[in-house]
């Protein structure tokens, strides 16, 4: 692979490019997906190509291939160097990018057991498994549960002399069940809905999730709730579980903290950000002092763990929001100078044929020292408790959101009692992070995450982790249209 | 290593997989080639700052052995490539588990071939071509004291499928697609787009006056109640209520596990809604074949509000005893078939009376961020986003800030009084979509923010 990207490198170079590099990712992928006992989807998939990103006349182009071959390398460099001057013929400002050391190293994914070893008919099994204990409720209308994992090794090369070799290796499983009646659906998921929680580990992670001891108390829950009374409309003290807090934090705090957006590149898309920057000069208050939030791309086991970022930025632990103060951003090497800083390292790429865009690393909301999630239950006196993400929307400058869990559990007295059906819960970010009072503590820090965050265009997905505890919040709006 | 052969004639490559995986002791072969090229020039604060092209292959292969099955994929189309993956599909397939009520790959359809669907000029589309779009949209833009930003993008695909059953399928599509969204110094924001398969179609002139006209009538919009309003949905708008009905509902896998609304003969809509899947209507994108190789079929989704059917897969249709109508997706897909191609069919509205005949209400240019709440009921929650305005007796009175709402798509069908006569093509999240405005009646806002 050093040929190719050095032939690339070498092309874009005479042909007039003042800057470039050259990534070459191969990614292999394995899945299984089992509904109701039927093993629907086996499948393998393998992907590998190159890309090469280069600044002309002040301008950038990229241009990727599946073939790995030097001519091709000529042609795809030749390419990206006649985009780029396209995209010079209408610029206003000539790209600049901050200063870094060169780039070298190396960098693995830790882990103990390699997914792509252990037989397929063994990790069939353990979802079988899951999916029977599941079934045996009665009541249930269908169960899906489902594995992925993911390795890809990826090279960067830049003309400053930068060389980095890393290999990542992802994994998930989940189990979800479903029950219907009428035009009622209730869904109950572990650890997560979708194809459960993914994380950057091995396979041990799979077998530590006991999916088949989970399975069958979600699915006695999942009954349950349709027969459960509706989710009761008004303001509300809730408790969010880990499992709905981390889309809390991904949306609201993560997605508005990427730097690309607050400088309008994403706008046409997904949308711009209330976090101008002069909110970060003027030490805006996004929450309550509780609130400490950081994008730490070294965090363990997370999916947005690295060496490096995908413009050769070392990995590091950037802090966000600072005991309820606004205080930096998720960052590139083109956007952190214009705020007077250097990358944050958070650059990313989905594969060989995309370019890399500001992603979340893993954006975590530090846990606190002194009350448990339990705690802040039994702290409670009337409030709810809402787990397990379904639906998730916020506007386009990352202001009012409106989510739903798969359940919410009254909380009188200090404890958990009866379910609600069909929760929801709206706001505005900043006044609902400003209204968290508690955070758990270190005995339910988790990290969580998604495999699918969407940005840019063309389309790219992103692997992102968040590390969370629960947490409460007061006089929320819970209780969203007509039921 | 992907041949060069590969967008010259994907059949033969796929063919060639059919038979490797036929010796590496298959029984049943599906081969699924898709050779792409894309380029996209995306554009913010009136400059170019995204430019990217990519040129890629690859192939899904399915073996069935017996009543197991497995799928693999891969993008390295050489020979070598190409035996590894027939092993590898065929391991997956002996060490699967059985799927009980396998219905087998699909047989031979005839298929119609859509030249509608491809155009020289999307397809011979240059860098150069792109910016100058772009230009003219920023030209546009800056003529009218705002900033552009948006996305100019152009695509080739040449599909082929084969399978053991005597399939032999290959079309090429093209695809250009170019959209804005322009904002005023005062809060204002506007939106267009022009989709199609041909790029000389493409207006980029027209797309940028469009949105910047619209920016700076939206500037300094001011708050209005959320509550149960009247609205006008602009094309924009109303292809995410079809885009989302399709994800929820329109799928045959969903009506045999009971999580879709729909149901044949079922009125779940006004007597104005009629909206079907028609691959061959050169608005919607034509398609000749789905990812199964099964020739697309015109199905009626609603007819005069009264749902008529919803779309078929080789695996639905096979446990329902039915034929596929042309809807499957790549293997493996537990989601089920999909519609790719709707049209909903125009009314007698004038765009203008849309407006000019509502007494008070809102103008909804599009919406953001939709998601779910509940499926099987149809309710979605979103924003309004890009210029959005309040009618009162029939005229524009100002932009308002945008609204957050969670309504029934369902109940929007029901309440749609006026459907307007014009439509566009509009690229929706899963494929060409061809719509008209319309005008709902108790669309429920339930929420606000502060732009």
């Amino acid at each position: 692979m050093r040929d190719l990207s050095e032939r690339s490198l070498d092309t874009a170079v005479q042909l007039g490019a003042s800057y470039a590099d050259v990534r070459v990712v191969r990614r292999r992928d394995e899945s299984i997906a089992i509904k109701t006992g039927r093993v629907e989807g086996v499948a393998s998939g393998e992907s590998e190509g190159f890309g090469v990103r280069v600044i002309v006349d002040g301008g950038w182009g990229f241009a990727s291939s599946s073939i790995l071959t030097a001519a091709e390398a000529d042609r795809v460099a030749g390419e990206a160097v006649r985009i780029a001057r396209a995209s010079a013929t209408a610029l206003r400002d000539r790209v600049r990018l901050d200063d870094r050391a060169p780039a070298h190293g190396t960098y693995e994914t830790p882990i103990d057991e390699d997914p792509f070893s252990v037989p397929l008919e063994e990790k069939i099994g353990l979802l079988l498994e899951a999916d029977e204990a599941a079934r045996s409720v009665d009541g249930v209308a269908f169960i899906e549960t489902r594995y992925d994992a993911q390795r890809e090794t990826r090279t960067f090369a830049a003309t400053d002399g930068s060389w980095t070799e890393q290999t990542f290796t992802h994994v998930g499983a989940g189990v979800e069940a479903n029950a219907i009646e009428g035009d009622e659906h209730q869904r109950r998921s572990y650890p997560d809905a979708d194809g459960g929680t993914f994380t950057a580990a091995g396979f041990e992670y799979v077998r530590g999730l006991d999916l088949r001891g989970r399975a069958g108390p979600l699915a006695e829950e999942c009954v349950a709730l349709l027969s459960a009374p509706q989710c009761p409309s008004g303001r509300f003290t809730i408790v969010l579980d880990p499992s709905q807090l981390y889309m809390q934090v991904h949306e609201s705090c993560g997605h508005p903290t990427e730097l690309d957006r607050v400088f309008g590149t994403e706008a046409s898309y997904a949308g711009t950000s209330f976090l101008t920057t002069d909110k970060l000069k003027d030490g805006f208050r996004y929450g309550s002092d509780l609130v400490t939030i950081v994008a730490d791309a070294t965090a363990p086991r997370g999916m947005g763990t690295f060496g490096w970022d995908d413009e050769g930025v070392a990995a590091q632990a950037v802090p966000l929001v600072q005991d309820g103060i606004f205080v930096g951003y998720l960052s590139s090497r083109e956007t952190a100078p214009r705020i007077g800083r250097g990358s944050g390292g958070a650059m990313r790429a989905d594969g060989w044929n995309r370019i890399p865009l500001i992603r979340m690393t893993n954006v975590n909301l530090l846990p606190r020292p002194g009350m448990s999630l339990d705690d802040i239950v039994a702290d409670t006196d009337d409030g709810l408790y809402l787990a397990s993400n379904r639906s998730w929307s916020i506007d386009d400058r990352r202001l009012n959101f409106q989510f739903a869990t798969e359940v919410a559990y009254e909380i009188k007295g200090g404890k958990k009692g009866r379910l609600f059906k069909n929760p929801t819960y709206t706001g505005i970010t900043y006044e609902f992070w400003r209204s968290l009072d508690a955070v758990g503590d270190e005995s339910s820090y988790v990290m969580l995450g998604t495999p699918n965050c969407g940005k840019g265009e063309p389309g790219q997905g992103a692997h992102v982790g968040h590390a969370v505890s629960g947490a409460r919040f007061r006089d929320v709006q819970v209780g969203v249209g007509k039921w | 290593m992907v041949s060069e052969a590969v967008a010259v004639n994907p059949l033969a490559i796929a063919e060639r997989a059919v038979a490797l995986a036929e010796a590496a002791g298959g029984e049943e072969i599906e081969a699924l080639v898709s050779a792409d090229q894309a380029q996209l020039t995306r554009f913010a604060n009136s400059e170019i700052h995204q430019n990217v092209a990519e040129t890629n292959g690859s192939l899904n292969l399915r073996v069935a052995i017996g009543k197991r099955v497995g799928v693999a994929s891969s993008n390295r189309l050489d020979d070598e490539g190409l035996r590894r993956l027939a092993e590898t599909a065929v391991a997956i397939a002996r060490n699967s588990a059985e799927l009980d009520d396998w219905g087998g790959l699909p047989q031979p359809t005839p298929i119609v071939d859509q030249p509608a669907g491809w155009s020289e000029a999307t397809a011979s589309a240059t860098p150069e071509q792109r910016a100058a779009g772009v230009r003219a949209v920023i030209a546009a833009a800056d003529a009218a004291g705002v900033r552009a930003f948006g996305s100019f993008s152009t695509s080739t695909e040449h599909l082929a499928v084969a399978n053991s059953h005597g399939i032999r399928a290959a079309q090429q599509r093209t695809a250009a697609q170019l959209l804005t969204v322009t904002m005023a110094a005062d809060g204002g924001s506007g939106y267009a787009e022009q989709a199609g398969v041909d790029v000389g179609t493409i207006d980029a002139a027209a797309v940028g006056r469009e949105a910047a006209e619209k920016a700076r009538a939206s500037e300094n919009p001011v708050a209005v109640e959320p509550g149960d309003w009247s609205v006008v949905l602009e094309e924009y708008a109303v292809v995410d209520l079809l885009s989302m009905l399709a994800y929820m509902g329109f799928s045959a896998l969903a009506v045999q596990e009971e999580r879709s609304f729909a149901e044949p003969g079922k009125v779940i809509g006004s007597e104005l809604v009629t909206i079907v899947d028609d691959a061959s209507e050169p608005g919607a994108m034509p398609m000749a074949f789905d990812y199964e190789g099964v020739a697309k079929q015109r199905v009626v989704l609603v007819e005069r509000g009264v749902c008529r059917d919803v779309v078929w897969d080789a695996q639905t249709a096979a446990r329902a005893g039915r034929q596929s109508t042309g809807h499957g997706l790549p293997a493996p897909n537990s989601y089920g078939p999909f519609p790719l191609n709707m049209v909903m069919s125009p009314g007698v509205t004038e765009r203008s009376a849309l407006v000019g005949e509502m007494e008070r209400g809102l103008l909804v240019t599009r919406f953001h961020y939709t998601n779910p709440v509940h499926p099987k009921l149809a309710i979605v929650t979103g924003m309004t986003r890009d210029g959005t305005f309040l009618v009162e007796d029939g005229r524009i009175v100002g932009p308002v800030r945008n609204l957050r709402f969670t309504q029934s798509y369902l109940a929007a069908l029901a309440g749609t009084v006026a459907v307007g006569r014009e439509r566009r093509t509009v690229r929706g999240d899963f494929g060409g979509v061809l719509v008209p405005p319309v005008r709902i009646e108790g669309w429920t806002f339930t929420g606000a923010t502060e732009h």
